[in-house]
C-alpha cells in the first residue's frame, strides 16, 4: 500500500519538487524517514504521530515507511509534516489518493493537528504551478500568499479539515485576497525635515538615480532620519519586482498575510554589530541575508565605520553584479541582491569633528585608523557622498520641508527620462576634462560624476547633460578626507 | 642621494648655534634650492579643516612667488604645505627627522617621492636611522636654520611647532603665528605665540613682506559676491542668498575648479585673499 503526496524544497529561493512517498508494511509498529531529511525534518515524526491521533483518525498498524525523494536532495525544516502526514493517510485509505496527487502541500503540524504556518510559501505555490498542479494546501494565513504564484489555495487550519477536504467532504475556500491594495503602514515622510537642503537634493538624486549615498557629519544632525525617508519618495514596484521581493521576505517567514504582495521598496537597517552571515545570508537552514531582504529597495548600514571590514567586504560583491552567492556543500546558491545602499558615519571616531560647538579630541593616527576602516573599494560605489552640517536652532522653527509624495513624483519623472540616458554637450565634456585635470579624480570617480549628472540633468527635465548639470555633480564626489 | 659637510651647508643653516656635522641631501632639486629664500610652515599634526586650508594657501602663494617650502613631512600642516608648493610648481623641502632614505610617516611616502622629483629631502641622519621621538626636536632646530621666517598655522599648547618657532627666535629669524579662535586647543599655541610677539599672519602678503618678497601676480579672482559669504556650507549659503542649494553647488564647484575655494567636511572656504 502505497500513496504519494507532492511538496517542495526550496534551494535558495528555487522550489525543487519533493514526493512524498509512504509505504505500508506488515511487522512491527513504527515510523521511518529516509531520504536526507534534517533533524527538524525527522523529528516529524512525532509531530506527525500525535496529530493524526488528535485528529481522530486512524494510525496505520505495522511499518510505515516515509521516503522523501529525490533523496540526493538535502531537506529542511518542519514544512514537511503536512505532507508526510497526508501521504501516511492516503497509503492507509483514509483520503483518496488520486484526489491527493492533484495537490502540492506545504506546513507543519501541531500536536492537537493544527497546521502551523512556514516560510517560503510563495516560492513553493510557483514549484506548483509550474507543474501543473492546481491547488495548494496550506494554512489559512499562508494562503494569500500562494495566490499571487496563481495556484489556487486550499487552506485548512487543522489535519482533520485537510482530510475531510480530500475525502470531499468539505470545500475550503480560498481567504479574499488584497492584492493591489496599498499598504497603509506609517511611512516616514520628507515633510520632518527641516532645513537640510544640500542633503535632501542628494537623497533625491539617489532616488531619481539609483545612487548609492553616503551621508556624513557630527552626530544628531539628522543622517539616519534623512536616510529613513529614502524608501518613501522610491517609485512603487512595478509587478515584477514586486513578486521578486515577496518571494525573498516568504523565505524569511515575514510576508504579512493580510498584505502577502510587497509592492513597496523594501527598506532594511541591520545594526552595526551583524556578521557577514548576516548581511549576505547563509546559516544552516539558508535564511536570505539583509543584503538580499532589501532587494529592489534601500539598505541604511547606519554608522558605517562600526560595521565589522568582513561584513563590509561582503557586500562588494552583491553591488558588483546584483546577486549573492553562497556556496553551500551541495552547490552555490545564488539569491538576488539588487539594493541601494545609504552609509552614514561621522566624520571622526570622537564624533566631534565638522561641529563647530564641539573640539574634536581625535589624534591623526585615530583618526587615520577610522577612515581606513572604509576600503576604498567600497567607498567607490559611493556615487553621492554629502557632509550634513549641524542645523542651526532658526532652522527647526522653519517651515516644514517638501512632503515625500511630491518629491516621489519628481523622482518617478526623472527614472521614466533616465531610461534613454542623457548626452552631455560639448562644453559639459570640456569641464569634466577640466575637472579630471584640475581635481584629484579618478577614472571610476569621473564615471561616478557623469552618472550624477545624468540623474541631474534628468531631474532638470533637460534632453542633455549641461556644464551646470556637471558642476553640480562634481560637488557630491567623495572629499579628499575620504580619498583612502 | 649626496652629502654636505659642515663648510658645504647653506649660509643660514651654518650660522646656527648648533649646525649638523652632516647633511644628507636626496631628489633632483640640488643643494643650491637650500639657498634660496625659504619660510617654514609647520603646524599640528591632526590639524582642523582651516588649518589644512590655510598651510595649503600659503604653500602655494609662497612658492608661487619664489619662496622655498620647508616643512618636516609628517601629517596635517606639514603635509598640506608641501603640497601647496607642489601644487603652484615651486620648491619645497622636507626635512626628516630619521634615516635619509625612510619615508615617514608611510602615509606620506608618495608625497616625499613626489617632493624627490622636483625638490629636496633632507636629513641630518645617514640612511637606516629610525624615527624616534626625540630626534624630532633636532629635526626641528634644522628646519627652522634653513629659513628667514617660520610660520605656525595651528599649535595646541605643547607642540613641536612650538619648538621650532623657539629655535627661529633663538637665531633671530623672523615668527609668524596664524591667529585661531581662542576656544579651540589647537589655536592656543598659536595665540601664545602672538601674545609674546609673534607678527600676526593674516593673508600669504604678510608672509612675502617678512621674505622681502613680492607676490606673484594671482589669477584675477572673480568678484563674485557669494565669495564674500565664505565660509559657509551650501545649506548657510542657500538661507543667506536665497538661491537654490543645486545652483550653489554649481557654483562653488566651478570656484574650486578655479582654485579659489576648497571644501573640508562640508564647509566651504575662501584659498585666495580677494
Amino acid at each position: 500500500m502505497l500513496a504519494r503526496a507532492v511538496t517542495y524544497a526550496l534551494v535558495g529561493l528555487d522550489p525543487r519538487r519533493v514526493e512524498v512517498e509512504a509505504h505500508l508494511r506488515g511487522g512491527l509498529p513504527g515510523l521511518a524517514i529516509v531520504g536526507l531529511a534534517d533533524r527538524a525534518c525527522q523529528e516529524a515524526k512525532e509531530r506527525v504521530a500525535s496529530a493524526i491521533r488528535s485528529a481522530e483518525l486512524f494510525w496505520p498498524s505495522g511499518r510505515v515507511i516515509v521516503n522523501l525523494a529525490p533523496a540526493e536532495l538535502r531537506k529542511e525544516g518542519s514544512g514537511f509534516d503536512l505532507p508526510i502526514a497526508l501521504a501516511l493517510l492516503a497509503a492507509s485509505g483514509q483520503v483518496p489518493r488520486e484526489r491527493l496527487a492533484e495537490h502540492a502541500s506545504i506546513g507543519e503540524l501541531a500536536l492537537d493537528g493544527r497546521i502551523r504556518r512556514v516560510g517560503g510559501v510563495l516560492a513553493v505555490a510557483e514549484g506548483a504551478r509550474r507543474d501543473g498542479l492546481g491547488r495548494l494546501l496550506c494554512h489559512p494565513r499562508a494562503s494569500t500568499e500562494a495566490a499571487l504564484a496563481g495556484v489556487s489555495p486550499a487552506p485548512a487550519a487543522h489535519l482533520a479539515e485537510a482530510a475531510r477536504y480530500l475525502r470531499g467532504e468539505v470545500e475550503l475556500e480560498p481567504c479574499a485576497s488584497t492584492n493591489g491594495v496599498p499598504s497603509e503602514g506609517f511611512v516616514a515622510d520628507l515633510a520632518d525635515v527641516r532645513g537640510q537642503e544640500r542633503a535632501r537634493r542628494a537623497l533625491e538624486l539617489a532616488a531619481a538615480g539609483r545612487h548609492n549615498l553616503l551621508l556624513g557629519g557630527p552626530p544628531g544632525t539628522g543622517k539616519t532620519m534623512l536616510a529613513r525617508r529614502l524608501p518613501g519618495i522610491l517609485p512603487p514596484l512595478d509587478e515584477r519586482e514586486a513578486l521578486e521581493v515577496t518571494r525573498i521576505h516568504s523565505v524569511a517567514g515575514l510576508v504579512d498575510a493580510e498584505r502577502p504582495l510587497i509592492a513597496e521598496p523594501p527598506f532594511r537597517a541591520p545594526h552595526h554589530s551583524a556578521s557577514s552571515a548576516a548581511i549576505v545570508g547563509g546559516g544552516p537552514r539558508l535564511r536570505p541575508g539583509e543584503a538580499s531582504l532589501a532587494h529592489h529597495g534601500v539598505l541604511l548600514l547606519d554608522e558605517l565605520a562600526e560595521f565589522a571590514r568582513p561584513a563590509l567586504e561582503a557586500l562588494r560583491q552583491p553591488m558588483e553584479d546584483g546577486t549573492v552567492s553562497i556556496a553551500r556543500a551541495a552547490g552555490n546558491v545564488r539569491l538576488p541582491a539588487r539594493f541601494q545602499l545609504v552609509g552614514t558615519m561621522n566624520l571622526c571616531p570622537c564624533g566631534a569633528r565638522g561641529d563647530p560647538a564641539a573640539a574634536c579630541s581625535c589624534s591623526a593616527q585615530r583618526l587615520a585608523r577610522y577612515r581606513d576602516k572604509l576600503s576604498r573599494a567600497l567607498l567607490d560605489r559611493f556615487d553621492l557622498v554629502v557632509t550634513v552640517p549641524r542645523p542651526r536652532a532658526i532652522e527647526f522653527q522653519g517651515a516644514p520641508g517638501e512632503a515625500s509624495p511630491l518629491v516621489r513624483g519628481r523622482v518617478v519623472a526623472a527614472r521614466g527620462r533616465l531610461r534613454v540616458a542623457p548626452r552631455r554637450t560639448t562644453e559639459a565634456d570640456e569641464l569634466l576634462a577640466n575637472a579630471v585635470e584640475r581635481l584629484p579624480l579618478s577614472g571610476r570617480g569621473r564615471a561616478r560624476v557623469a552618472r550624477v549628472a545624468q540623474t541631474i540633468a534628468a531631474l532638470a527635465e533637460s534632453d542633455r547633460v549641461l556644464p551646470e548639470h556637471v558642476a553640480e555633480a562634481l560637488s557630491y564626489r567623495r572629499p579628499a578626507e575620504l580619498a583612502g | 642621494m649626496t652629502v654636505l659637510h659642515r663648510r658645504e651647508l647653506p649660509p643660514l643653516l651654518g650660522a646656527i648655534h648648533d649646525p649638523p656635522k652632516r647633511l644628507y641631501v636626496r631628489g633632483v632639486g640640488g643643494p643650491e634650492l637650500l639657498a634660496r629664500p625659504a619660510v617654514a610652515i609647520v603646524g599640528a599634526r591632526s590639524c582642523s579643516p582651516y588649518g589644512a586650508q590655510v598651510a595649503r594657501m600659503l604653500g602655494r602663494r609662497l612658492a608661487a612667488a619664489g619662496a622655498v617650502v620647508v616643512s618636516g613631512l609628517a601629517r596635517g600642516i606639514d603635509g598640506e604645505a608641501h603640497r601647496g608648493a607642489l601644487d603652484a610648481r615651486g620648491h619645497t623641502v622636507a626635512v626628516l627627522g630619521c634615516g635619509i632614505d625612510r619615508d615617514y610617516p608611510a602615509a606620506h611616502a608618495a608625497l616625499a617621492r613626489e617632493i624627490a622629483e622636483t625638490s629636496l629631502l633632507v636629513s641630518e641622519y645617514e640612511a637606516g636611522v629610525e624615527p624616534a621621538p626625540w630626534r624630532f626636536p633636532a629635526r626641528n632646530r634644522i628646519l627652522a636654520g634653513l629659513c628667514l621666517a617660520t610660520i605656525v598655522v595651528e599649535a595646541r599648547e605643547r607642540s613641536g611647532a612650538l619648538i621650532t618657532a623657539d629655535f627661529a627666535l633663538e637665531e633671530g629669524r623672523e615668527v609668524l603665528a596664524v591667529p585661531g579662535e581662542i576656544t579651540s586647543a589647537l589655536s592656543a599655541g598659536t595665540n601664545a605665540l602672538l601674545r609674546l610677539g609673534a607678527t600676526p599672519l593674516t593673508s600669504a602678503e604678510d608672509a612675502l613682506d617678512a621674505l622681502g618678497l613680492e607676490a606673484h601676480a594671482v589669477p584675477e579672482a572673480a568678484r563674485d559676491p557669494l565669495l564674500d559669504l565664505l565660509p559657509g556650507t551650501i545649506d548657510e549659503l542657500a538661507a543667506s542668498t536665497g538661491r537654490s542649494v543645486r545652483d550653489l553647488a554649481a557654483a562653488l564647484s566651478g570656484f574650486e575648479l578655479a582654485g579659489l575655494v576648497a571644501e573640508g567636511e562640508g564647509v566651504f572656504r575662501r584659498l585666495a585673499p580677494g
